[in-house]
C-alpha cells in the first residue's frame, strides 16, 4: 500500500463546520481524496481498478451507484472496472480486502480505494435511523433511539456489572483524553481544534438515560463526520510502474476476515468474539505476535469498544484491558500506540472511510510521514495492524502492515 | 382527583393563542394533552384545544409555530417519544415517531376565530392582550353561554383576579397563571388565587403545573403580582438613575451606564433597558397603565418610557426571537447602538462606550459572567467572594451597583410588607425563575 490521503474530518468540533452552511458533498470528498493519491501515483493510466468502499449514501445522500464515480476523479478512469462495497463501519477495511484480493488475483498491478461517508446531511436523531441498518431491522423498534450507542451501552454496563464501574469509567477516560492529544497532532482531525483542558473531568460526564443511553456519555462515543480517505494497493509490479520505492510503501503480510450473523446477539457482551476471530486470522498469514507490532490502529467507534477491543486483539486478558490503558500502554508514547491520530473519537468516523483512514495512518507512520503525530519507529519491529468493525462485532476486517 | 383532572383537559380553549404568551400556553397544554393521551389507558380519550384569536393569518402562522416546536421537542425528546410510541408497531425509526408526534399534537388543535367551540370547553386559558375591558367582555360571553360552568385561567400579569371574576360573573371559578415569556422554556409560572377561589382550580393548576415542569409561585391578587410589581418598580428606580447621571452625560451615555452596571456589576443576563426592550416598551407602558388604576399610594407611571414610546423603537422580539431596536439597537443579539432622544437616532455604541466606561470604572477581579454562574455548583461561595470585593471599591460604577443592590432589596422586601408576597423565598423564586437572576432581591451579600 502507498499514497494515501485523508481530507479533513468534517462536523461538529470544526471551527470551518456550520450544519446550515453549504459545505462538501459526497462526490467533493471522493474527488479530493481519488486526484492526491493520483497525483502521487503518477496519474489515471497506472491505474488498473478501482474500489469504493461507502456504507449508506443511498440514505445519507439520496446516491447510490457510487463506483461510477471514479471518471469525476480523472477522466482517465473513464472505462476502467470499478465497483464499491459494503460492510457497514467495516466498509473501508472490505475495501481494502477487496483491493488486496484483486492485487493477489493478479488481475491488477495497480488499485485505487477510496473510502467515503457524509452524514451531516441529517440531524444526528435522524442519522441513529440510517446507521442502525448496520443491525438487524427486525431489531430496530425494541432498540434504543440511538441505537449503536444503545448496543455499546448494553455492552458497557455488562462490562461494569463484571469488572467494576470505576476503573472502566477510569479507563474509559483516558482513552477519551489520548483520542483527543492524539487528533491535534493530526490537522485533518475532526477534533484538531479542540482546545479543552480538563478533558478527563468531561469524559466523566454522568450519563444521562433520559436524553441519551444508560451506561455512555457524548464523549465516550465517536462524532458524526463527513470525509474521505484513499489509498493505493500495488503490486512490486506496480510500484515500478508507478515509480514508488519500496521504503514508501507499506507490504501487507496479514488479512483476517469474519463475520457473525446479524440476527443472532452477542454470544458474551463483554467479549468481542468476531474481532478475535479476525485478529487471528491475520497474526496467522503474518506469522507474527503482539510484540512484533509497532502501532495499532482499533475500532474505538465507543471508549468502552476501545477496553473490548484491547482484550480481543489479545493485548490483555478477559477484564484486564481497562489496567492495560491505564498503566499508559496504549498512549502516543506508550508501549505499543493505539489510535495515533485520534482513532474514530479523535480524528472522526466518516463510516466508509474509516477502514481507509486505518490503513492511512499506519502506512504514514510506517513510512515516517506522521509529521507531527509521528511515533518512535524501533529498529527491531516491523508491524503494524488495523482492525475495522461493522456493526457490533458482526463485519470485521484485520490487517497487519510491515515496513518495507 | 387525576380522572377529573383529565376530564377538565379533554376539552381547553386558549384565548388569544396567536399571541406571543397564548401559543407558548396552547404548546404547553397541547404537549400535555397528548402526554396524557398516549397513556395507554388514556387512548380511546378525545382532547380538543380550540385555539382562539381574532386573525386567520395569525393562525397559520401560529399552527406554523406548534409544528416547528413540536418538531424541535420531538427531536431533542426522541428517547421519551420511542417509549411513548412502543404501543406502535408501524413506528420503527426515529423520524416516523418524531413525524407522528407532530401530527397527533397539532391534530388536537382546532384554531379559530370564532368564540362558540369555547363554550364547550371546561377549561378556559386567557392571554388576551391586557385590556381589562376585553377580557372582561369575553370570559363573560363564555361563561353566559356554557352549560358546564368552565373553569378560566388568566395569563394577567397585571389585572387583579378579583376584579375579573367580579366584571365576568365568574363565582370564584377563575384563577391567575401568569406564565413568563416564553412560556415553553420558562419555568416560572405565577398562581394567584383570591378568597373565593374554587379549590378544584388550584387542584388543577398543580397537576398542570407539576405535569409540564414548571415552578410555581403564588402571590396575592395584587396588580402586577410579584413578577411585575418588582420589574416596574425597578425601571423607575432605573429612570431616576438616569436623570441624575443627565447632569454630567448626555442620555444615551446615561442609559448605556445604568444598563452596564445593572447587568455586569450585578451580574445579571441582561441589564435593565436591555430587559426591556426585550418585554417590550410598548407593554411596559402598558402593564403600568393597568397597574396604576388598581394601585393607590404609588405612582406606577415613567415619563422617560412615555417619551421613548413617542420618538423611539418600542422593542419587543422579532419571529425568530431576535430583539427588535428599542433602547439600543441590535445585531445578531449584541447591542450596537443606543437611542439619543435629542437626536432621534442611535448612536454608536463603539462612541459611547470611552466615556461611560471610564466612569463605571473596572469590575471587581472576582468577577465571572453570568453564564458561568447561573448554574454553578458553588455559586453561593463566588457570590459571597464577589461582593465582599464590590463593597470595598469605591468607584461611580461599584457605588452606584451597591445603590442598585439596597434598592433592589427594598423593592423586594417592600413586596412582602406590601402583602404581594407571601415570603421572600417567593420573591427570589420569581426573580431568579422568571428573571434569571443569579440571585434574588433578598439576599446575604449586600
Amino acid at each position: 500500500m502507498t499514497a494515501g490521503y485523508n481530507t479533513v474530518s468534517m462536523g461538529t468540533g470544526r471551527s470551518s463546520f456550520h450544519p446550515k452552511k453549504p459545505r462538501p458533498m459526497l462526490e467533493d470528498y471522493i474527488k479530493e481524496a481519488g486526484q492526491h493519491v493520483l497525483e502521487q501515483i503518477g496519474g489515471a493510466d497506472h491505474v488498473d481498478e478501482c474500489v469504493i468502499a461507502n456504507f449508506i449514501a443511498a440514505r445519507y445522500n439520496k446516491q447510490a451507484n457510487l463506483a461510477a464515480f471514479f471518471p469525476f476523479i480523472d477522466e482517465g478512469l473513464t472505462n476502467k472496472p470499478c465497483v464499491r462495497v459494503e460492510g457497514a463501519c467495516a466498509t473501508g477495511g472490505l475495501g481494502l480486502a477487496t483491493g488486496i484480493k484483486t492485487i493477489l488475483s493478479e488481475t491488477a498491478d495497480v488499485v485505487l480505494v477510496v473510502g467515503v461517508e457524509v452524514q451531516n446531511s441529517v440531524k444526528a436523531v435522524y442519522g441513529a435511523d440510517i446507521l442502525s441498518a448496520a443491525g438487524w431491522y427486525r431489531e430496530r423498534k425494541e432498540g434504543h433511539a440511538h441505537f449503536f450507542p444503545g448496543k455499546f451501552s448494553d455492552r458497557a454496563g455488562a462490562y461494569f456489572q463484571k469488572y467494576g464501574r470505576e476503573k472502566t469509567r477510569q479507563a474509559m477516560a483516558l482513552w477519551y483524553r489520548n483520542a483527543i492529544e492524539n487528533a491535534r497532532l493530526c490537522p485533518t482531525a475532526q477534533e484538531y481544534e479542540n482546545k479543552t483542558t480538563e478533558l478527563e473531568k468531561l469524559a466523566f460526564t454522568e450519563p444521562d438515560p433520559n436524553t441519551f443511553v444508560d451506561h455512555l456519555n457524548v464523549y465516550d462515543c465517536s462524532k458524526v463526520s463527513d470525509g474521505a480517505s484513499a489509498i493505493a494497493i500495488m503490486s512490486e509490479e506496480g510500484l515500478k510502474r508507478c515509480g514508488i520505492a519500496k521504503k514508501d510503501a507499506v507490504e501487507i503480510t496479514g488479512l483476517g476476515q469474519a463475520v457473525y450473523d446479524l440476527t443472532r446477539s452477542p454470544k458474551d457482551p463483554v467479549w468481542l468474539h468476531t474481532t478475535e476471530a479476525a485478529v487471528k486470522k491475520a497474526f496467522r498469514m503474518a506469522e507474527i505476535a503482539h510484540e512484533d507490532l509497532v502501532t495499532v490502529e482499533c475500532h474505538d467507534c465507543f471508549t468502552i469498544a476501545a477496553v473490548m477491543a484491547v482484550e480481543a486483539i489479545g493485548f490483555a486478558a478477559p477484564g484486564k484491558g481497562t489496567d492495560f490503558i491505564l498503566q499508559g500502554n496504549t498512549s502516543h508514547k506508550g508501549k505499543i500506540p493505539f489510535n495515533t491520530t485520534g482513532g474514530l473519537i479523535g480524528w472522526g468516523h466518516p463510516t466508509g472511510a474509516t477502514g481507509v483512514h486505518q490503513a492511512v495512518t499506519i502506512w504514514e507512520q510506517l513510512t515516517r510521514k506522521a509529521e507531527d503525530a509521528q511515533i518512535k519507529i524501533p529498529r527491531n519491529k516491523f508491524h503494524a495492524l488495523s482492525v475495522n468493525m461493522g456493526g457490533d462485532d458482526k463485519t470485521l476486517v484485520a490487517i497487519v502492515y510491515k515496513k518495507a | 382527583m387525576a380522572m377529573n383532572y383529565l376530564e377538565k383537559l379533554e376539552n381547553v380553549t386558549v384565548l388569544g393563542a396567536a399571541g406571543k404568551m397564548g401559543r407558548g400556553i396552547l404548546l404547553l397544554t397541547a404537549m400535555e394533552m397528548l402526554r396524557q393521551k398516549l397513556k395507554p389507558e388514556n387512548h380511546k380519550r378525545q382532547f380538543v384545544l380550540y385555539a382562539m384569536d381574532v386573525d386567520n393569518s395569525a393562525l397559520d402562522e401560529l399552527m406554523g409555530y406548534v409544528r416547528n416546536e413540536a418538531l424541535k421537542y420531538g427531536e431533542k425528546n426522541i428517547v421519551t417519544l420511542r417509549k411513548h410510541y412502543q404501543h406502535r408497531s408501524d413506528l420503527i425509526d426515529n423520524e416516523e415517531i418524531i413525524r407522528e408526534y407532530v401530527r397527533n399534537l397539532t391534530e388536537l388543535i382546532r384554531p379559530g376565530t370564532r368564540i362558540e367551540p369555547a363554550f364547550d370547553s371546561r377549561i378556559i386559558f386567557e392571554a388576551l392582550s391586557e385590556r381589562p375591558d376585553l377580557k372582561v367582555d369575553l370570559m363573560l360571553t363564555i361563561n353566559r353561554n356554557s352549560r358546564l360552568r368552565p373553569w378560566f385561567f388568566s395569563n394577567t400579569s397585571s389585572i387583579p383576579i378579583v376584579w375579573l371574576d367580579e366584571q365576568a360573573g365568574l363565582e370564584g371559578r377563575i384563577m391567575g397563571l401568569h406564565f413568563y415569556n416564553p412560556p415553553p422554556t420558562q419555568k416560572l409560572v405565577e398562581v394567584i388565587k383570591t378568597e373565593s377561589t374554587n379549590p378544584g382550580l388550584s387542584y388543577f393548576v398543580a397537576e398542570f403545573v407539576k405535569n409540564t415542569g414548571k415552578v410555581s409561585v403564588p402571590s396575592y391578587d395584587v396588580a402586577g403580582f410579584i413578577g411585575n410589581g418588582y420589574f416596574m418598580r425597578e425601571i423607575l428606580y432605573a429612570e431616576s438613575l438616569v436623570n441624575d447621571l443627565q447632569k454630567s452625560f448626555s442620555f444615551s451615555e446615561a442609559v448605556y451606564i445604568v444598563n452596564k452596571v445593572s447587568r455586569d456589576f450585578l451580574l445579571r443576563p441582561m441589564g435593565i433597558f436591555q430587559l426591556v426592550d426585550y418585554v417590550g416598551i410598548d407593554g411596559v407602558q402598558f402593564i403600568m397603565s393597568v397597574m396604576n388604576s388598581y394601585i393607590t399610594g404609588e405612582n406606577i407611571h415613567s415619563a422617560f418610557i412615555d417619551k421613548m414610546m413617542v420618538l423611539g423603537s418600542h422593542g419587543g422580539q422579532k419571529p425568530d426571537g431576535s430583539p427588535r431596536n428599542g433602547f439600543f439597537s441590535y445585531e445578531k443579539g449584541k447591542i450596537t447602538g443606543v437611542f439619543d432622544t435629542g437626536k432621534q437616532r442611535y448612536i454608536s455604541v463603539d462612541e459611547i462606550a470611552p466615556a461611560g466606561d471610564e466612569y463605571i470604572g473596572s469590575l471587581p477581579v472576582s468577577w465571572k459572567p453570568w453564564k458561568e454562574l447561573v448554574r454553578h455548583p458553588h455559586k453561593g461561595s463566588l457570590l459571597g467572594v464577589y461582593f465582599d470585593e464590590l463593597k470595598e471599591k469605591t468607584s461611580p460604577g461599584a457605588v452606584m451597583a451597591k445603590d442598585y443592590l439596597q434598592k433592589y432589596r427594598e423593592i423586594g422586601t417592600g413586596l412582602v410588607k406590601n402583602k404581594v408576597a407571601f415570603r421572600f423565598d417567593d420573591v427570589n423564586a420569581v426573580v431568579m425563575h422568571g428573571f434569571q437572576h443569579v440571585y434574588g432581591p433578598v439576599n446575604p451579600y449586600i
